[in-house]
């Protein structure tokens, strides 16, 4: 499978009505699919936040990990970084959307749990 | 050879169980998650068993637990920003405090050797320090603000009113009591990302470190006056790094804990595997020599989170993971 098209693919941006594909955040290319010495999934993903102020790239971070999460068919390590030189404070923000805790709590909080939410269904589940 | 045997998994937790704390006499296993429930373990007729299950102490993730050095009380710390402490009469738990004061999620709790201190971190960067009065009250000795990021863990030295706390802003650092205030006296610089957690070894002059950058990290304490002519400030010891083990790791490395009895080293990683390190025969205080020897790969279906020695029985492990489950483990030479 293609975990960008099959997945990803229609991951739509939290403030503008695009996809992440559309607004060229992400592209198949994004995506690196390896295996640990215990066979375990490792997916990288690499985004590239659409102004290098971004104010919401720690969001997408968090809509990407949460689709592939719910999406992927066995469990896998995901390894989510902003592509070099195009955020200015991209340092900051890997870590923050790689630590297990605050990612945790943050999908603890129900205001961010929605954007997420909305940010990851598919438009045809809304009809439903 | 050596190496672990499961001996049982327990099954009843909804969510990613973040901890497991054996009780002072190595009788129960408690047990935290981010179903927000603790659950206590223990043995019926040989058979390990659920023995009760704490639903109504908090609102959010239970981050971690820790029994008081006297097994009377339970401390848990909880993403709700809050700090509930639980008191055991005739095997019944009951909520009597809660600690409140953090700004966000509380990351760790853990009692002083003689149990008339608490100190707890949280996601707001600081350190408390709680006195237990004699009365069952708890109130707030020291708040200390010396990590400018997220406190991951905090941590007493075994004998000594000496507190260590680490954090994502990649430093150990080492507190005192100084004329009525808690001051940090020691800033450990050398992992190249969070550390998640630090264990003192039982003589307290050794520190395991762990972390994002996948390594451990082992810390000698030199006292002033050392014959190794270590420079020291004042009264204050100083920590070194005496030891780095890399490459055996291959995510986040999220708990270590020392053996009392044997000295092994066991971590918990985000790999899925649990690993064990002893000391090398021919190791020596200021260039020791860890060896893996032993490596459970798929240990749990997914990240493990914590691993605990039971205090008693040295050779029996508990682990926890996001997978929801608890493992024992025994030690088979």
């Amino acid at each position: 499978m293609s975990f960008f098209s099959d997945i990803l693919r229609d991951v739509k941006d939290p403030e503008k009505p695009e996809t992440l594909e559309e607004l060229n955040v992400l592209s198949e290319e994004s995506i690196t699919v390896s295996r640990l010495t215990g066979d375990q999934l490792l997916i990288h993903v690499e985004f590239t936040p659409t102004v290098p102020h971004c104010s919401l790239a720690s969001l997408i971070g968090l809509t990407i990990r949460s689709k592939l999460q719910e999406c992927l068919p066995e469990k896998a390590k995901v390894d989510i970084k902003i592509k070099k030189g195009t955020h200015t404070t991209a340092d900051e923000i890997n870590k923050q959307i790689n630590d297990k805790e605050r990612i945790a709590a943050a999908m603890e909080n129900p205001n961010l749990r929605a954007l997420v939410k909305e940010c990851t269904t598919d438009i045809d589940d809304t009809y439903y | 050879m050596f190496r672990l045997e499961e001996i049982t998994t327990f099954t009843g937790h909804n969510e990613a169980v973040w901890c497991v704390a054996w009780s002072p006499s190595g009788s129960l296993l408690a047990s935290c998650s981010g179903d927000k429930t603790i659950r206590i373990w223990g043995k019926e007729d040989e058979k390990w068993v659920c023995k009760t299950v704490l639903t109504d102490g908090h609102s959010r993730t239970i981050r971690y637990i820790s029994w008081s050095p006297c097994g009377q009380y339970l401390a848990s710390a909880s993403f709700d920003a809050t700090v509930v402490i639980w008191s055991r009469k005739d095997g019944v738990f009951e909520s009597i405090a809660t600690l409140e004061g953090h700004e966000n999620e509380v990351k760790a709790v853990n009692w002083s050797s003689s149990g008339s201190l608490i100190a707890t971190c949280s996601r707001d960067k600081s350190v408390w320090i709680w006195e237990v009065t004699e009365d069952e009250e708890y109130e707030c000795a020291s708040v200390m603000s010396s990590h400018s990021q997220d406190v991951k863990h905090v941590t007493w030295h075994p004998h000594k009113e000496i507190l260590a706390s680490c954090s994502y802003d990649d430093t150990i650092k080492l507190y005192k009591e100084d004329n009525d205030d808690w001051t940090c006296f020691d800033t450990l610089t050398s992992h190249d990302s969070t550390v998640w957690k630090i264990c003192f070894d039982q003589s307290g002059s050794r520190l395991a470190s762990c972390g994002d950058d996948q390594t451990v990290k082992i810390w000698q304490e030199y006292v002033p006056g050392n014959e190794e002519g270590v420079l020291t400030k004042g009264n204050d010891s100083v920590w070194k790094c005496v030891c780095t083990l890399s490459g055996y790791h291959e995510r986040s490395i999220y708990d270590i804990c020392w053996n009392v009895e044997t000295g092994h080293l066991v971590t918990a990683c985000g790999d899925d595997a649990i690993r064990i390190f002893a000391e090398d025969s021919c190791s020596s205080k200021n260039e020791p020599k860890f060896n893996l020897v032993t490596t459970v790969t798929h240990a749990h279906a997914q990240d493990v989170n914590a691993v605990a020695w039971n205090p008693k029985i040295p050779t029996l492990l508990a682990s926890c993971s996001d997978d929801t489950t608890i493992k024992l483990w025994r030690i088979i030479e």
